[in-house]
């Protein structure tokens, strides 16, 4: 295996400094700070350039990992992100939400004995750095184009994917994009590329999905998401916020009213399942995203000089094991609680990034695996007051693979508790389906779209990411986002 | 921006304010509402149309100030401006069909009933509206409902427009008399609407009921909204805020009602420690 540099023998990850626990777990700030540049080129030294890359294809967009890495590992740092760029629109997005262990690092040849390289971290490193230095990064990319233009393949390919633009004939087509979120963001993106007229309806007032309402500052700062949708607006994307599409217009209105050639929907799944449970209606019990969007959208945590409130009590249980649960256990700590996570599986298959699941425990975050809450109890005035759960064990692995969790007889017992939120997953809001007749949906709301265009079963209407596959990935949002602009452009020169 | 265009107080505690929105004025129904935030600082607030006019490109809203963002809203003027201003949410009230409506408005709800009542006044509906306000000083839209309605009974707690009672009263009173309403709607405080309900029910009266959550996003995201409704949780803000008024959990909802209220006032207090046995007054205790 050739490398250019030596390669770094150490077994495990490259430390990334991370804002003390005890005192983090009082603010929003955000926890992991990013390695240093040294850090990062000793990082990078650890991929061994592996001739047929394995961590690619363990990436649902194929950034071209061991290309990236070795620049970083050179210290060509802008030429990294140009490279990173090429095929991921929001690297300093993935690089911190990715859950990289089930995908780029789950199968790096260097996790066979140790850690695998922290592709994660060398990603959002690169994009940080370029934010830092617009000036290379800016003068890198017209570095590929000039190289491109001078016959090289590699370069071409690299710059084709980052900014080039594929074809320019597109000009003067409009389409419509409906919900801000990874998708919708990723798919405007490719689109304006190719000279498109785009419009992004959001029904929030604020861009960004669930980055923007849902995964909470320390973990991905607001800044950082807006950055990235000031950068659509600079190259013509227009932003329409406060429109809630289905209601303020529907899809049809769109296309034969308001003249776009196309839409895209891109709206999510932003409706809360509930547990089934008696007591949920209690004072102090609500759902994940009660408390995110509070916290995250309208700043609650910076009550009163932000005006929207959030109730936080001295002793909450969280139910759930994904990262919506995590951030909301995170999110009631910062807020002043104790917080418990209740999952009724066990740690091996709760479905959170690992290292939010590490971040909570070492916040002092408690879990009580393999539990299911049953009921929960109210005192006299309405407000929860405790938990009744039953100890779960795992059996045979049903349909889906994972072992099913089956109640202990005679093994309940009560936490006490003034909060409890609830993270049972979120289903797709049926808005757009009732409002959109033709477009063909799943029972459960889900639009049926094609796996490889986005078309669905409307003419002219697209669609992709948590809305056509339910709760997912920031990645496979991006992936769907940038599939269907494919098949949109397609639609467009065809039509 | 949405530039507030004519400002009016209709009491001490009620403002008219007539807003800019044009698209949301050519498509917004009686029983929808909207959400402004008045700047970036704001809270997300929900507010029902009270009349709009497609051709001017405006929408009415009606509020009365009870905390931080109404009161805030009640200062502004013509020419200052909301920064946010989202809608129609929520669903148009089911009012096709109805013969012989009766709209009953309790306090500030009266506003949010008035487009009701003028809608079915317009397809023919006879409509009797029923409203009913603390003293005589709070009518609210005594000349724009005799406008609109075959019938206006006012109600006040103190008699001090010489008709004291409550709406129900007034309900019954028609009811006896024969008035074989097909529909009854009530948009109030939510023990008024349970007693309307209570009222309508051994009739069979169709009756609905406009609910008033607390709403953070009002677009089905949150689940802050969610009103028992039979067997199930519905969000005001997507399914409603019209409900059944036979089926809604009522005390349910004035309990979820009251819970912020509560926090509010104690918001900066620590939250003492409570246990299955606390206080008795319905709101935190420690508040
Ligand atoms: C708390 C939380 C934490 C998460 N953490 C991670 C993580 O660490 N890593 C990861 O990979 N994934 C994570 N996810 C999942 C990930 O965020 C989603 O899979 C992803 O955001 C889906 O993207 P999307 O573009 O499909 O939709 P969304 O991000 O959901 O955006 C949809 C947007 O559409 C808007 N909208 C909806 N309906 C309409 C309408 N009718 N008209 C106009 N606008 C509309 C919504 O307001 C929203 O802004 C997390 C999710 C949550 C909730
Ligand atoms: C669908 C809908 C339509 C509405 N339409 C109107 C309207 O047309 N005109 C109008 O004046 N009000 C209306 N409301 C109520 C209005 O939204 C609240 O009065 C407002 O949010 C209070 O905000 P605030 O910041 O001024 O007060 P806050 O400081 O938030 O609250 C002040 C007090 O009012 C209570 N409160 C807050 N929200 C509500 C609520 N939703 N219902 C009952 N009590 C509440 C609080 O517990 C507190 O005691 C509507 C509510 C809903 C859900
Ligand atoms: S986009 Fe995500 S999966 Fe792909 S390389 Fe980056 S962190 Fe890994
Ligand atoms: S699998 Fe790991 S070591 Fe191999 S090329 Fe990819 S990142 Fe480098
Ligand atoms: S206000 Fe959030 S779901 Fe209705």
């Amino acid at each position: 295996m050739a490398t250019s540099y030596e390669v770094n023998r150490q077994k495990e990850k490259t430390p990334i400094s991370e804002l003390d626990p005890a005192e983090r777990a009082k603010t929003f700030d955000e926890v992991a700070l990013g390695y240093t540049e040294e850090e990062a080129v000793a990082e990078a030294r650890r991929c061994i350039q592996c001739p047929n890359t394995p961590c690619v294809s363990g990436c649902p967009v194929g950034v071209p990992i061991p290309r990236f890495v070795e620049q970083v590992a050179e210290g060509n740092f802008a030429r990294a992100y140009a490279i990173v760029k090429s095929a991921n629109s929001l690297p300093a997005i993935c690089g911190r939400v990715c859950p990289q262990e089930t995908q780029c690092e789950g199968v790096c040849t260097r996790g066979r004995n140790g850690e695998p390289v922290a592709i994660g971290r060398l990603e959002r490193f690169t994009s940080d750095w370029a934010f830092a230095h617009p000036d290379e990064a800016a003068a890198a990319m017209d570095g590929l184009r000039e190289e491109c233009a001078a016959g090289d393949e590699l370069a071409c390919s690299i710059w084709r994917g980052a900014e080039g633009a594929v074809s320019q004939d597109l000009a003067g087509k409009r389409v419509a994009v409906v919900g801000s979120g990874p998708a919708s963001l990723t798919c405007a993106g490719e689109l304006v590329k190719r000279g498109c007229d785009i419009t992004v309806f959001e029904a929030l007032h604020k861009v960004g999905g669930v980055l923007t309402y849902g995964i909470p500052e320390f973990r991905l700062p607001k800044d950082l998401v807006q950055r990235e949708v000031a950068k659509l607006g600079d190259k013509g994307v227009s932003f329409e916020v406060n429109a809630l599409v289905g209601k303020l217009y529907d899809i049809d209105e769109l296309m034969e009213d308001r003249g776009f050639d196309a839409v895209f929907v891109g709206t999510g799944a932003g409706l809360p399942s509930y547990l089934g449970i008696e007591g949920e209606g209690l004072n102090g019990v609500s759902v994940a995203s009660e408390l995110l969007t509070r916290v995250n959208l309208m700043k609650a945590y910076q009550f009163p000089e932000y005006e929207t409130p959030v109730y936080a009590g001295k002793k909450c249980v969280v139910v759930g094991g994904g990262n919506v649960a995590m951030d909301a256990a995170r999110t009631a700590k910062r807020l002043g609680a104790d917080v418990t996570v209740v999952y009724r599986r066990g740690r091996e298959e709760m479905p959170a990034r690992a290292e939010e699941v590490h971040h909570a425990e070492q916040e002092g975050i408690k879990f009580q695996l393999l539990t299911n809450p049953v009921r929960i109890l109210g005192d006299d005035n309405g407000w929860a007051c405790g938990v009744e759960c039953v100890r779960m064990e795992l059996g045979e692995p049903d349909a889906s693979g994972r072992r099913r969790p089956t109640a202990v007889e005679g093994s309940e017992f009560v936490i006490d508790i003034d909060m409890l939120v609830v993270a049972a997953g979120s289903k797709t809001n049926p808005l757009i389906a009732k409002t959109t007749p033709g477009l063909e949906v799943t029972p459960r709301s889900l639009i049926v779209a094609d796996e490889r265009t986005g078309a669905t079963s409307k003419p002219g209407v697209f669609a992709g990411g948590d809305a056509v596959i339910g709760a997912a990935t920031v990645i496979l949002a991006m992936g769907a986002g940038k599939r269907a602009a494919a098949g949109i452009a397609e639609y467009l020169t065809q039509g | 921006m949405y530039p507030i265009e004519r400002v009016e107080p209709l009491n001490a505690e009620v403002t008219r304010m007539v807003v800019r929105a044009p698209e949301i004025a050519r498509k917004i129904r009686p029983g929808q509402f909207i959400m402004l935030r008045i700047d970036e600082r704001g809270e997300r607030i929900p507010l029902t149309m009270n009349e709009c006019d497609p051709e001017a490109g405006t929408v009415t809203i009606v509020f009365q100030a009870v905390g931080a963002t109404t009161m805030r809203l009640a200062q502004l003027k013509a020419g200052d401006a909301l920064l946010d201003f989202a809608g129609p949410l929520g669903n148009p009230t089911e009012l096709e069909g109805a013969r012989r409506a009766c709209v009953i408005g309790g306090g500030l709800g009266t506003a949010i009933a008035y487009p009701q009542a003028k809608w079915l006044h317009e397809h023919g509906c006879e409509v009797d509206v029923i409203t009913g306000f603390r003293n005589k000083d709070l009518i609210l839209l005594e000349d724009e409902i005799n406008a609109c309605s075959a019938r206006q009974i006012i109600m006040t707690d103190d008699g001090s427009n010489g008709n004291k009672g409550l709406v129900t009263q007034a309900l019954q009173q028609r009811i006896d008399e024969g008035a074989d309403y097909d529909l009854v709607l009530a948009v109030g405080p939510v023990i008024m609407m349970k007693f309307v309900a209570a009222t309508t029910r051994p009739y069979g009266i169709k009756t609905l009921v406009s609910m008033n959550p607390l709403m953070i996003d009002g677009t089905g995201m949150c689940g802050g909204c969610r009103v028992k409704v039979g067997d199930e949780y519905l969000h005001a803000c997507v399914d409603g805020p019209d409900f059944d008024g036979h089926l809604v959990d009522y005390d349910g909802a004035m309990r979820r009602g009251v819970m912020y209220r509560s926090f509010e006032s104690a918001a900066r207090e620590a939250a003492e420690g409570r246990d299955c046995n606390g206080g008795a007054d319905g709101e935190r205790k420690g508040a």
